[in-house]
């Protein structure tokens, strides 16, 4: 059990130490961007040069670039990540109900997607070779390669075509609910779109890790041992190949959850989604780099926590990694 | 008593089909240890693999028929075999290597079988499954370790213990002592010539190592390119081997102490796909004559229980 408590202490380790690398990269990210927060901001040709100084001043961009980082760095540490150029408002007040926002459409969509995946996958690999192989893997990777965006308008043609399925945002407007069931609905109504587009576009790929794994799994000596003891296919499936094929499907998914996170910015997008990637859409149209900055610092922490918990997953799922 | 009558397994490959067992005819009585010696390629393995049917799926049974008390288990059906596997007929593989899952522990593998077969809980099966782990000589605090903790002779033991776990009729060994240092191999086989004696259970020991396998094998049958060369009982092929190629073999066996020079099989293993007609060992062979090419197969009695497949003997 020693190991096991090394093997964690390593990884929160690593963790920290790249959440800490991002953050000092996302600083000099968004300032490579061509053009100018300010320009932007007044919008006025005839403010003066005192007053537009004055500004340059309040935002503190006219302190020397390494001033600007360290107290960069110092507030993203302290859990400030300053004021908004566009909502005037800290970042963490826009960007927190943003991130609730998202997670009511990401968690689901990331739940389906890895459930459709691993069960297209397990029944793809299973009857490889025959029609119901090529159908799902075809369906699969149809999606996979389809651009958000396409599909979703597909959707919104349809779902305007057939009537009564709302295409945009979270709630209906002007609507003043009778208590919190009516208020839920609305919300599911406005869910489902984006919900079945974000998850569409996400299960294609699990499908075709979980094939492809079972399929080498399938080729191990252990399977033709489970064979001789006389198990039938579901129990060689499911307690022999399955939790093996596994391991591979948990790095996927930890790696890919940054993939979701573009997912969603595509998505919320053309459902617009009140959410965090409909945020980052309009803070790089603003150059609103604080905010830009604080989004990317969110989704990389959130990216590195998923990896983390991957690998505390990986720990439990493979005795191999346990007791190294 | 096991009868194999004119079996016929073949491969499909891209040069045309394998024939990994061509024909072959064998008996195999009920509580001794049979040895199936022959060199890679062999096809012995195909006929370890045929009497549990778990071939790879480009592997076809072209003909013959697997007669085992009465029953013929090539002509029942996938739910009736499946009852035999693991519960009348089990399979040790080659432990050391992958044969064990990596992420289930030791004692769980081994009392599966028993879930499988036996209507038994987890419970009940895990004790039985202690039980075997024990004699075969694993102690407890192996019980719960997954594969990878294990050397490969323990490994070995465990896959050993998993076989007989439902007290089967049958035990097919495909070369369980390979990949093991020598100190570990000669453990593992008179552990398995225990068994053997304790349960009187007909076993199959499969390995391309004949001194190995003539050192517990009641009978020994030498199989190349897919066909027997010589059937006979351990000191006749031992002490009186006929076929050039069981000659070989055994002077390909080192002697401690000896200077004797150690001779070998010139020339390679013959390929199993569009092999020639008449003997397979005609190339290789120093006695080979104009009739070998025409050779039929049809074997030469030497002596009650000792069989010859070659025309330098009997009429």
């Amino acid at each position: 059990m020693k190991g096991l408590a090394s093997y964690f202490t390593k990884r929160v380790v690593f963790a920290v130490v790249t959440i800490f690398i991002i953050i000092s990269f996302n600083f000099f990210l968004f300032r490579i961007l061509p053009g100018n927060p300010i320009e932007l901001l007044y919008r006025n040709p005839m403010l003066t040069k005192a007053q537009i100084d004055a500004l340059y001043h309040q935002f503190g961009l006219d302190k020397p670039l390494w001033e600007q980082f360290l107290i960069y760095i110092y507030n993203s540490l302290t859990g400030n990540l300053g004021i908004s150029f566009y909502y005037k408002q800290p970042v963490t007040n826009v960007l927190i109900p943003a991130l609730e926002n998202s997670l009511i459409l990401l968690v689901p969509a990331t739940i389906l997607s890895i459930a459709l995946g691993i069960i297209t996958g397990v029944v793809s690999a299973w009857h490889r070779g025959t029609k119901l192989d090529f159908a799902l893997l075809g369906s699969a990777l149809a999606f996979y390669t389809m651009p958000t965006f396409w599909l979703g308008s597909i959707f919104i043609i349809v779902a305007l075509y057939i009537g009564g399925i709302p295409v945009s945002g979270m709630y209906s407007l002007g609507l003043n609910y009778t208590g919190i069931i009516p208020r839920i609905m609305d919300l599911l109504s406005h869910l489902m779109l984006p919900l079945i587009t974000l998850t569409l576009v996400l299960y294609g790929e699990f499908t075709i890790i979980m094939r492809n794994s079972l399929i080498d799994v399938f080729t191990e000596d252990y399977i033709i041992t489970a064979k001789a003891k006389g198990a039938d296919d579901k129990r060689i499936i499911w307690e022999h190949a399955y939790p093996n094929a596994l391991l591979p499907m948990v790095s996927i998914i930890a790696i890919n959850f940054g993939l979701v996170v573009a997912g969603a910015v595509l998505t919320e997008t053309v459902f617009s989604w009140p959410g965090i990637g409909l945020m980052i859409y309009d803070a790089i149209i603003s150059r609103d780099y604080p905010i830009l900055q604080g989004a990317f610092l969110i989704i990389s922490i959130t990216v590195v926590i998923a990896n983390l918990i991957a690998d505390f997953v990986y720990s439990y799922l493979d005795p191999r990694i346990r007791y190294k | 008593m096991i009868d194999i009558n004119d079996l016929f397994v073949r491969y499909k490959t891209e040069n045309g089909y394998a024939n990994a067992v061509d024909h072959i005819n064998l008996r195999i009585e009920k509580g001794i240890i049979f040895g199936l010696v022959g060199e890679s390629g062999s096809g012995k393995t195909t006929l370890g693999l045929t009497l549990l049917r778990i071939l790879p799926p480009s592997a076809e049974i072209a003909s013959g028929s697997v007669n085992i008390d009465g029953t013929d288990i090539l002509r029942i059906n996938e739910n009736e075999m499946r009852k035999w596997r693991g519960k009348r007929i089990s399979m040790v593989f080659q432990g050391a290597m992958n044969s064990l899952n990596p992420v289930i522990n030791i004692e769980r593998q081994v009392a599966e079988p028993l879930i499988i077969h036996e209507n038994i809980d987890w419970e009940q099966a895990l004790k039985i499954a202690r039980e075997k782990l024990a004699l075969v000589g694993l102690g407890e605090n192996t019980w719960k370790r997954y594969p990878h903790e294990l050397s490969g002779g323990m490994k070995q033991r465990v896959v050993i213990a998993m076989a007989i776990i439902t007290d089967p009729e049958i035990l097919i060994a495909d070369e369980p002592t390979t990949a093991l240092d020598v100190v570990t191999q000669d453990r593992i086989m008179k552990l398995i010539k225990s068994l053997q004696r304790e349960y009187n259970l007909t076993t199959i020991l499969i390995s391309h190592d004949l001194p190995i396998v003539s050192e517990v094998a009641d009978k020994i049958a030498i199989m190349y390119g897919g066909k027997l060369s010589e059937v006979g009982e351990n000191e006749q092929i031992l002490r009186n081997a006929k076929h050039p190629y069981t000659s070989g073999l055994l002077s390909s066996i080192p002697e401690p102490g000896s200077s004797k020079e150690i001779k070998g099989i010139p020339g390679e293993p013959i390929s199993l796909v569009n092999p020639p007609k008449g003997c397979r060992f005609y190339n290789r062979c120093q006695f080979a004559s104009e009739k070998c090419k025409n050779y039929d197969y049809s074997p030469k009695i030497v002596e009650v229980g000792h069989e010859v497949y070659c025309t330098l003997y009997g009429e």
